[in-house]
């Protein structure tokens, strides 16, 4: 990975078509990361192909997906590896996430297909796992409650 | 990274336990996004909000300021984004006391910091303007988009801790719009319809943001038939940023790195037209009732000259709702000097200063003054709120005007 290269060169915009998630386990499956962070973690993935913003979508006193609209709405992210699509929202995640880590209501890690640089900066100080960056479409290719481990050191992202 | 002999001297503790902490936390985002190596700024703009920062953010700042020990201020120019009350009318909004104590000790580590607090989301228009190639550390959305897209600066989205690192150490890690390849256009917008209302061009911002998508979409437009007002853009730049993650777009003809379709590669790419249907779209998706509870403007700061056109729309009106205006505390001064003040409260509205809406536990205040209908002309605070649980509306600054004393938005 390249300072100049968090997306491929002239690539369309990540925003892939929904699509219903594909169904087989993808137990053994390996998936590799162009940006990571934090340390190893094994958990639930909580998947869909929606946005993250630590400001308009959680209840982030309750710990749980509060924006009506959002695809995981309802469920607690506390604990669970989220893999969404894109990073949203505006700067104050970044604060946000360090917070919510002071409280111990966290996800465990974030999995983006493409992330922006206030999720990255929350994470960092945050200390939350976060890969980012893939050739697929996560959330059409991790299945729903799948769990997954996260090797940062080697940026992969492994469905047990 | 690669580091310079300071850099490492920073990282092993020889210009104190603040600038190391700093810069490790610059080298951890820096590492993520595979950065070669640090740029200079020559400012940093902080968002810090106290509802974004909790009591665990506060701790923070408080920590880094006794850390400092002398050696950690801001190397330099580092100033606020908006606050979360304005202390001369927190009572008014019904904030809570703990609300105004958390800001309190947040400014109080601000300043030993060494931070400037012009808590503006508009210091293009009132502080100092970033140039074109200058590298800044710039928090808030608004303010990094208009700045790397009007004035051809070069910011990433900067959050409160990264922003406040880069102003103590007086660097940033080069990745994103820091490099010109990331500054090329991703997506070619036709329009062809030219907004009047500073809503319409929120809303075309808006509807642009939602097109491209992610953060490392930069969309070019044509089509414009004038050059827009500095107000115009602010609320076209705040709304793509908001509903896109998008932090730098460029207009043919009248954006600096664009003056030919082909300086930023567009004319390689296929257009996509957008039109006034898609605006009307946008707005009628937030029509969804006619009573309102409170008109508020706000997000972005209103510019002296947004005070002046909303004093003259006051004129000889009695408002049965609240009607909050929301300014900087560098414009507010001339607000009253010219009488804009005055005129907007005479009318039962109220001006304040030094904050944001939507930064001053907007759900908090919407529940102490049962306020939920909410009508605005901004189209970036329109995506916000509902996630607040409010029910934005968007209009124009005289409809808005209109519903405040009626109590509806026709």
């Amino acid at each position: 990975m390249s300072g100049s290269d968090p997306v491929k060169k002239n690539e369309a915009p990540v925003r892939f078509q929904p699509k219903p998630p594909k169904q087989p386990d993808g137990q053994g499956r390996i998936f590799v990361a162009r940006h990571a962070m934090g340390r190893k973690v094994r958990g639930e993935a909580l998947v869909a192909n929606d946005g993250f913003s630590a400001r308009y979508d959680l209840d982030r006193i309750a710990g749980i997906f509060s924006r009506p609209a959002h695809l995981l709405a309802g469920q607690s992210y506390v604990g669970k590896i989220l893999v969404l699509n894109t990073a949203k929202g505006g700067v104050a995640s970044a604060w946000m996430l360090h917070e919510m880590h002071s409280r111990g209501k966290v996800p465990l890690a974030i999995v983006f297909n493409s992330v922006n640089p206030i999720l990255a900066q929350g994470a960092a100080l945050g200390e939350i796992t976060m890969l980012a960056g893939f050739d697929e479409d996560l959330t059409r290719e991790i299945p729903h409650l799948a769990e997954v481990e996260i090797d940062p050191q080697g940026k992969t992202l492994r469905v047990l | 990274m690669r580091l310079t002999d300071e850099e490492q001297a920073i990282l092993s503790g020889e210009f104190g336990e603040v600038p190391k902490i700093a810069l490790a936390h610059q080298i951890k985002v820096g590492d993520f996004f595979g950065a070669l190596d640090f740029a200079p700024v020559s400012q940093a703009h902080v968002m810090a909000d106290t509802e974004s920062l909790g009591e665990a953010g506060v701790r923070w700042l408080e920590n880094l300021a006794a850390a400092s020990d002398g050696s950690g201020r801001v190397r330099i120019p580092t100033i606020t984004d908006p606050r979360g009350t304005d202390f001369t009318k927190a009572k008014q909004l019904r904030q809570a006391d703990w609300m105004l104590e958390l800001e309190r000790r947040a400014i109080d580590a601000f300043v030993k910091l060494g931070v400037s607090m012009t808590d503006t989301c508009i210091n293009y228009q009132t502080v100092l303007a970033a140039t074109r190639g200058e590298h800044v550390a710039f928090g808030d959305t608004g303010v990094v988009i208009y700045s790397n897209s009007v004035g051809g600066a070069r910011s990433n989205f900067e959050g409160g801790p990264s922003a406040l690192s880069a102003g103590i150490t007086g660097r940033t890690p080069r990745y994103g719009f820091h490099l010109d390849e990331h500054r090329q256009a991703t997506l070619r917008v036709r329009v062809d319809w030219t907004p009047e209302t500073l809503n319409d061009w929120g809303a075309l911002g808006g509807v642009i943001g939602r097109l491209a998508g992610n953060y490392w979409s930069v969309p070019v437009v044509e089509g414009l038939e004038r050059a827009p007002t500095s107000d115009e853009l602010k609320h076209f730049g705040a709304a793509m940023a908001s509903f896109g993650s998008i932090a730098l777009f460029h207009v043919v003809g009248i954006t600096p790195e664009a003056s030919r379709l082909s300086d930023v590669g567009g004319e390689k790419l296929q257009p996509q037209r957008v039109g006034r249907s898609d605006i009307e779209a946008l707005r009628q998706s937030y029509a969804v009732d006619t009573k309102v509870d409170v008109v508020v403007f706000s997000a972005p700061q209103l510019s002296l000259y947004e005070l002046r056109s909303l004093a003259q729309l006051c004129e000889g009106r009695r408002f049965r709702i609240p009607l909050l205006a929301v300014t900087s505390p560098q414009v507010k001064p001339d607000s009253d000097r010219f009488g804009y003040t005055d005129r907007i409260e005479a009318a039962g509205g109220t001006v304040f200063s030094g904050m944001c809406f939507y930064q001053s536990y907007a759900r908090e205040i919407a529940e102490a003054n049962g306020w939920k209908r909410l009508a605005t002309n901004s189209a970036k605070m329109v995506n916000i709120l509902g996630g607040y649980g409010y029910v934005p509306m968007l209009a124009s600054m005289e409809q808005c005007v209109s519903a405040a004393e009626t109590g509806e938005l026709e």
